[in-house]
């Protein structure tokens, strides 16, 4: 699996993306026809000192500047909205279906199972290759917009109703997401990661999710910390007794890709630094830097969360 | 007829009137009233209406500023104080403004024609 995360739309890896890029070099081919029209016209007004009958320059400057200009913005239009119908069409019945909660400034996740439950994560989303899925995509707070770039079209997030997206991936790999409408202060920290992978893979991941957290006597000494410094009033583990809410769901936090939403990669170093430095990492953020713990604190609470796989 | 400064803004009302009808409606039906499949075909129909009175407006607000740009002698660029470059210049911008309104008019009405539902 290609590794390193796309964030271009047109490095496309899904169908709607796909389109999109036909779309941008369509429409950038048309504003090239226009601008040599009336450009090269302009110039020649400039340039040509002979004269011209009154007729023609008519023509010259109706044609030119306003009939040769509308045909093309009509092709494109019309190029454009023909292709809105297959990308807008809701995903087939029995297509994964994703629920996404865009909470200032991170993603709440829920998979819905065919069983009528919900596989919670957050911040990363998981995808199988070439199988459509639909989205359910609102917000718990202000008004965000949903995008991965390299997938497919954006989307807002508005709370108070439930927009939806179809995504259609047809390339394995690791691609960005992210909030394209500012949402305040850390709203270009909102960020997310995308898997696409082979159908297996996606569902022994799902598989996964669905789980509790595993837990070992080496986990003991983390979990009791991580239960008494307060962290379980925001944040749930599945399998402890920690089911804070306001936060992002750790049960399988070890497994992710990135922590902060998207903004490092989710490793030891990192992680201790932001227990510790929250706000240098991410200004803005609602969790509180735990400045008061210890080093050797800190270095338990990281080799919990990374044991929670 | 002596036109007022007011003409010039007839075409283009049309056409921003056909725009907020046109999309005030889909936001109600497709919310409302749309089947789980969503066909929009009600709102096709009414968008149709809806386009033919604006372009019928539109054109007889244009063919009126096209006759009132050919009377009178005033000569080209109308810019001279007197009624007759007044009037000529009025029409003869009343009526560049009711051909974008209507073209513009016929690009909303085009995503109606390729959008067969509300999704």
């Amino acid at each position: 699996m290609n590794i390193s995360a796309s964030q271009s739309a047109l490095d496309f890896a899904g169908k709607g993306a796909e389109r999109i890029a036909e779309l941008f070099y369509w429409m950038t081919g048309g504003a090239i026809v226009i601008w040599i029209v009336v450009i090269g016209l302009a110039v020649y007004a400039v340039m040509s000192r002979r004269a011209h009958p009154v007729r023609m320059t008519h023509w010259l400057v109706i044609g030119g500047g306003a009939v040769i200009p509308t045909i093309t913005l009509t092709a494109l239009l019309s190029y454009g909205l023909a292709m809105l119908p297959e990308l807008q069409e809701p995903a087939p019945k029995g297509s994964t279906t994703i629920e996404v909660a865009g909470v200032r400034w991170w993603w709440r996740v829920n998979y819905l199972d065919p069983s009528g439950g919900r596989i919670v994560t957050a911040n990363e989303i998981y995808l199988p290759v070439d199988q459509p899925v639909e989205f359910k995509l609102t917000s718990e707070d202000v008004i965000h917009s949903f995008w991965i770039p390299s997938l497919g079209g954006k989307i807002d997030m508005v709370p108070g109703r439930t927009n939806r997206l179809k995504l259609h991936p047809t390339r394995e790999g690791v691609f960005h997401g992210v909030c394209a409408e500012f949402c305040g202060e850390a709203h270009a920290q909102m960020r997310f990661r995308v898997v696409v992978t082979d159908q297996n893979a996606f569902d022994e991941w799902l598989e996964t999710q669905s789980q509790a957290s595993k837990s070992s006597s080496e986990m003991a000494e983390g979990e009791a910390m991580f239960l008494s410094r307060g962290c379980s009033a925001c944040h749930t583990i599945r399998g402890t007794s920690a089911d804070g809410m306001v936060g992002p769901d750790l049960t399988h936090f070890g497994s992710r890709l990135s922590i902060a939403a998207g903004v490092l990669d989710n490793t030891p170093q990192n992680l201790a630094r932001w227990l510790v430095d929250t706000h240098g990492v991410k200004p803005g953020v609602e969790m509180p830097a735990f400045e008061s713990l210890s080093g050797e604190e800190v270095d338990t609470l990281v080799r919990y969360l990374g044991a929670l796989q | 007829m002596k036109i007022k400064l007011w003409w010039l803004t007839f075409s283009p009302l049309c056409w921003a009137g056909h725009f907020l009808a046109s999309y005030l409606t889909t936001a109600i039906y497709c919310a409302k009233f749309a089947s789980p499949e969503g066909d929009a075909l009600p709102v096709r129909i009414a968008v149709a209406v809806f386009t033919i009175v604006a372009l019928s407006l539109i054109t007889f607000f244009g063919v009126r500023s096209l006759r009132l740009h050919r009377r009178g002698d005033a000569t080209l660029p109308h810019d001279d104080d007197t009624v007759d470059d007044e009037q000529r210049f009025l029409g003869f911008a009343a009526l560049l403004l009711a051909i974008l309104s209507g073209i513009a008019t016929l690009y909303t009405a085009l995503v109606f024609v390729l959008m067969e539902t509300c999704h």
